[in-house]
C-alpha cells in the first residue's frame, strides 16, 4: 500500500504521521520552518501564502492549545480559518465522521486539522479524499489517539535542531507515559529517521508499550541510567486519570521516581536541554526549578510550533 | 425463494453428477467418479441404481464432487439485526459458497436465551428450505454470565451446542456449573477463550504493530490464561469442550498437550487467522478489525500448522455481516467481523495448496470434522445420507468484489484478492442451485 500522505511523485499532500516520510521531506519542513520563525517578529505577521483558502479545525476531542496554534499558524499564512469544536457528542446525532467531512467538503473546505481519539481517524479522512480524487484537499493530524502528533514531533525536531544543530551525535531521552503517548511515538520516528543515534525511553514498565525497542529506541526503566549523558530530554505529560490506578499507585510515588529534578538531570550532559510538548503537570512529571531553569527550552518550543505549522500548511497546500 | 410444493417435486428428481472427482473424507474417497441422487439421498456412487433414469444431467468433468460444506460459525444476524442481514441473503450466501449446515452463535438480539427464539430461527430457515440452520444456544440468560439458561428445553427447541459468543464470561463459578449442567443433557460446551479483563477495550494483537500504530492492545496471554481455566474445568470434571477461534501460536501448543493427554477437546479456527496477521492491518484498514484480533506472523505459522497436524479440527468462516456504516470509521470504533461463508471454501483450498496439504484432508476441516462436532448426519457423500452435495471447480480462479459476493456484509479484509476454487452447484436435500 502507498503511504496515504504522499502523492505518486512522494510529494507531501497530508501530514499523518512521521513514520516512513523521507528524511528529505523531514528537513524541507524543518528549512522552511526557518523563515517562518522570523515573521513572527516582525510588525506585520502575515503573509499571503494560503489567501483564499479555508482551513478547518476540526477538533473531535478538546484542546484549546494545539487548536490556537494552528489557528494562529493559518491566520499568518492568510487563510481562513474555521474552528469546529464537534466533541464527542456529534457521533451521537448520528453523523459519521466521513459525513462531516463530506458536507464541509461541499463547502468548499481546502485543508482539515483533525484531532480525533481514535488513532488512525485521520488516516481515515485522508483515505476517504483520495479515494474520491479529493486530491486538493488536504489534512493535517493534529494528534490522534496514541498514534501520532506529527507537527509536535516536528517542532520538537525543530527545536533539537535549533540549539543542537545536528541530530548524528546526539542522545535523546523521551520519559514518562509512552504508553499513551502519540507526541513520543512521532518523535522516534522523526529522530530515527534523521539519523539520531540513540534514542532512549525511560518509564516504568506499567507506561512502556509492548516491543516499543522495535520502534529503535533502547528501553530503560531506571532514571539514573536513562539520563546518563543525554544531550536531550523530553518529558511526557502524565494525564490526571492514569495517576492512580492499575498503571501507577499514585502521582507522588511517580514523581519520586520519574519526576524531573535537577538532582536527576545532573547526570545528563551540562548542556542538556529540557523540553515540554504541554500542558505541564509541575510537581508530578517535572519540577518547577527545571522547567523554569536554564536548561528548559519549553517555551520556545511553543514559539517554533506555530512556524513549523506555517511550513506544514504551506507545503501540503502546494503539492 | 422455491415454493414448499415445487421443492417436494424437485426433491423426488433423479440427478446424475457425471464423472467428476468424488472427494468424500468421511469415507476415505478421492477418486473419479459418478454420484447418483434419487429422493432427496445419495443413491449410490459410481454405478447408477437398478432402473435407473436421470431427470438431469451434471457433467462434473473436472470438478470436485465433495459433501455439502458444514460452517461451525456463521452470524446470519437474525433477530435483531436486520438491517446488516436478513435469513434470506445469508442463506443465499451460504448455498452460493457451497455450505449445506451451519451453526449460528448466539449473539443475536435478543440472544438464544429460549426456546421460542430457536424455534422461530429454526422455523425461518426451514421455510427458506435451503441450508440446514443449527442454533447454538446461548449458556447464560441474556448472555449476561450470570444465569444459567434453560439448557434442556433450548435442546428440544433445536439447539445443538451452548456458547457465550464473544460475550465475556467473568465468573469461573458460572463456567464451572455452566459445563457440569450442559454435559447433564449430553451437551458440549462452546467457548472462545477470552479473559474479560485483559485486553478490555483493545482492538489489535499487543505486538509491535499495535504499538507503532497506537491501538489499544489485546494479549495473546488473555486467551491463553482462559484456555488455561477451561481445560483445567474440563479436566477437573471430565467433560468435552469446543474451543473456538484460536489466535495464538501458545493456545495451539497448549491444545496439542491437553490432546496428547487424552482431554476430549475439539477446536476451530476462523479462515482470517490462516491467513493474515496484524501487518495487514495497514494503515489501519478497518477491514482488518476482527475478533479475536489478527496476531503475529509466528501465531498464524502455529495456527496454519496446527490445522495440518490435527491439533486445530475445524477450520470455520466466522462470518459476521457488517454494514458498510459500521467500517467506514476508524479503526477502533470499527465493528469487529467480515463475511466469510462464500470465501470457506477458495480460502480453505488456498491454505491447503500453500501448505501442500492433500485435498481431503482440507475438506474433512470443513465437512467431516464439524459434522462430528455437530453430532448431524451430515458432511459425508455415504449412500442413503441426504443429498447435500458441494460441486466446485478447484481450478476456476475469481477476484473477492463486494459485487461478487451474495452476503449482505460485503465486508472483508481479503477484498481485491484473487483465489481458485468456485462453487458451480450446490445440494441441499438433492435440490440442485445452480451458483456459477
Amino acid at each position: 500500500m502507498r503511504n496515504p500522505q504522499l502523492n505518486a511523485n512522494g510529494e507531501l499532500t497530508h501530514l499523518l504521521t512521521l513514520e516512513g516520510l523521507p528524511p528529505d521531506v523531514i528537513r524541507n519542513i524543518l528549512d522552511t520552518a526557518e523563515p517562518f520563525a522570523s515573521i513572527a517578529e516582525r510588525e506585520v505577521k502575515k503573509v499571503p501564502l494560503l489567501r483564499g483558502k479555508a482551513v478547518f479545525n476540526l477538533f473531535f476531542e478538546n484542546s484549546t492549545r494545539t487548536r490556537t496554534t494552528f489557528e494562529i499558524a493559518a491566520k499568518r499564512l492568510s487563510a481562513d480559518v474555521i474552528n469546529l469544536n464537534i466533541g464527542v457528542s456529534s457521533t451521537s446525532k448520528g453523523e459519521t465522521l466521513l459525513d462531516t467531512v463530506d458536507n464541509l467538503v461541499a463547502m468548499n473546505a481546502d485543508m482539515f486539522v483533525v484531532r480525533h481519539a481514535q488513532s488512525g481517524a485521520p488516516h481515515l479522512i485522508a483515505s476517504h479524499l483520495n479515494a474520491h480524487r479529493r486530491t486538493h484537499v488536504h489534512v493535517v493530524n493534529a494528534g490522534d489517539g496514541r498514534h501520532a502528533h506529527p507537527t509536535q514531533g516536528l517542532l520538537d525536531l525543530y527545536t533539537i535542531r535549533h540549539f543542537k544543530r545536528d541530530f548524528t551525535g546526539l542522545t535523546v531521552a523521551i520519559v514518562g507515559d509512552v504508553l499513551h503517548s502519540r507526541v513520543a511515538r512521532s518523535l522516534i520516528h522523526g529522530l530515527t529517521t534523521l539519523g539520531t543515534p540513540e534514542v532512549r525511553v525511560i518509564g516504568p514498565r506499567t507506561l512502556l508499550p509492548t516491543r516499543v525497542e522495535a520502534m529503535g529506541v533502547h528501553v530503560h526503566t531506571d532514571m539514573r541510567t536513562g539520563l546518563a549523558g543525554c544531550d536531550v530530554v523530553v518529558m511526557l505529560r502524565l494525564q490526571n486519570e492514569r495517576m492512580k490506578g492499575a498503571l501507577l499507585p499514585s502521582a507522588g510515588e511517580y514523581f519520586k521516581h520519574y519526576g524531573l529534578t535537577q538532582e536527576k538531570l545532573a547526570v545528563a550532559k551540562p548542556d542538556v536541554i529540557v523540553m515540554h510538548p504541554g500542558p505541564m503537570n509541575r510537581g508530578v512529571e517535572i519540577d518547577s526549578a527545571v522547567a523554569d531553569g536554564a536548561q528548559s527550552v519549553i517555551l520556545p518550543q511553543v514559539t517554533f510550533g506555530i512556524a513549523v505549522r506555517m511550513a506544514v500548511m504551506s507545503i501540503i497546500a502546494g503539492n | 425463494m422455491i415454493n414448499p410444493s415445487r421443492r417436494s417435486r424437485e426433491r423426488s428428481k433423479n440427478i446424475e453428477i457425471r464423472n467428476g472427482r468424488l472427494v468424500d473424507p468421511a469415507q476415505g474417497i478421492d477418486r473419479r467418479g459418478s454420484l447418483f441422487v434419487a429422493g432427496g439421498r445419495i443413491a449410490s456412487l459410481d454405478t447408477p441404481p437398478a432402473d435407473w433414469r436421470a431427470d438431469r444431467v451434471i457433467e462434473a468433468d473436472g470438478l470436485v464432487v465433495s459433501p455439502g460444506l458444514i460452517d461451525v460459525s456463521a452470524r446470519l444476524r437474525e433477530p435483531g439485526f436486520e438491517y446488516k442481514a436478513t435469513l434470506e441473503s445469508e442463506i443465499a450466501a451460504a448455498i452460493a459458497g457451497g455450505v449445506t449446515s451451519l451453526a449460528c452463535p448466539p449473539d443475536t438480539d435478543p440472544p438464544l436465551d429460549e426456546p421460542g427464539l430457536v424455534q422461530m430461527l429454526k422455523h425461518r430457515a426451514r421455510v427458506l428450505n435451503l441450508t440446514r440452520v443449527y442454533p447454538i444456544g446461548a449458556l447464560t440468560v441474556k448472555l449476561a454470565g450470570t444465569t444459567l439458561t434453560e439448557m434442556g428445553e433450548l435442546a428440544n427447541a433445536g439447539c445443538v451446542a451452548f456458547s457465550h459468543a464473544d460475550a465475556p464470561l467473568a465468573d469461573t463459578e458460572i463456567l464451572y456449573r455452566a459445563m457440569q449442567y450442559a454435559a447433564t443433557f449430553g451437551h458440549r460446551v462452546w467457548l472462545r477463550p477470552q479473559d474479560p479483563h485483559l485486553g478490555k477495550g483493545g482492538v489489535a494483537h499487543d505486538g509491535e504493530v499495535a504499538t507503532r500504530l497506537g491501538l489499544p492492545p489485546v494479549p495473546a496471554v488473555a486467551e491463553t490464561i482462559a484456555l488455561a481455566t477451561i481445560l483445567a474445568l474440563s479436566r477437573e470434571i471430565g467433560v468435552g469442550v469446543h474451543l473456538c477461534r484460536l489466535s495464538s501460536a501458545e493456545a495451539v501448543a497448549m491444545v496439542r498437550a491437553a490432546k496428547a493427554e487424552g482431554l476430549p477437546i475439539t477446536c476451530d479456527v476462523a479462515i482470517h487467522h490462516l491467513h493474515l496477521c496484524d501487518i495487514d492491518i495497514g494503515w489501519f484498514d478497518p477491514q482488518a478489525r476482527l475478533t479475536p484480533p489478527l496476531r503475529g506472523t509466528r501465531d498464524r505459522a502455529a495456527l496454519r500448522a496446527g490445522v495440518a497436524d490435527g491439533t486445530i479440527d475445524i477450520v470455520c468462516s466466522d462470518h459476521t455481516p457488517v454494514d458498510d456504516d459500521a467500517k467506514q470509521v476508524p479503526f477502533g470504533e470499527a465493528e469487529s467481523g467480515a463475511t466469510g461463508l462464500e470465501l470457506l471454501l477458495p480460502l480453505t483450498l488456498k491454505w491447503a495448496a500453500e501448505e501442500r496439504v492433500d485435498l481431503s484432508v482440507a475438506l474433512s476441516k470443513i465437512t467431516s470434522a464439524p459434522a462430528e462436532l455437530l453430532g448431524i448426519e451430515a458432511g459425508s457423500l455415504a449412500v442413503g445420507r441426504a443429498a447435500d452435495v458441494c460441486v466446485f471447480d478447484p481450478s476456476a480462479h475469481w477476484k473477492i468484489e463486494p459485487s461478487a459476493l451474495k452476503s449482505q456484509g460485503r465486508n472483508t479484509p481479503f477484498l481485491g484478492i484473487e483465489v481458485a476454487g468456485r462453487v458451480r452447484y450446490t445440494l441441499v436435500d438433492g435440490i440442485v442451485t445452480d451458483v456459477a
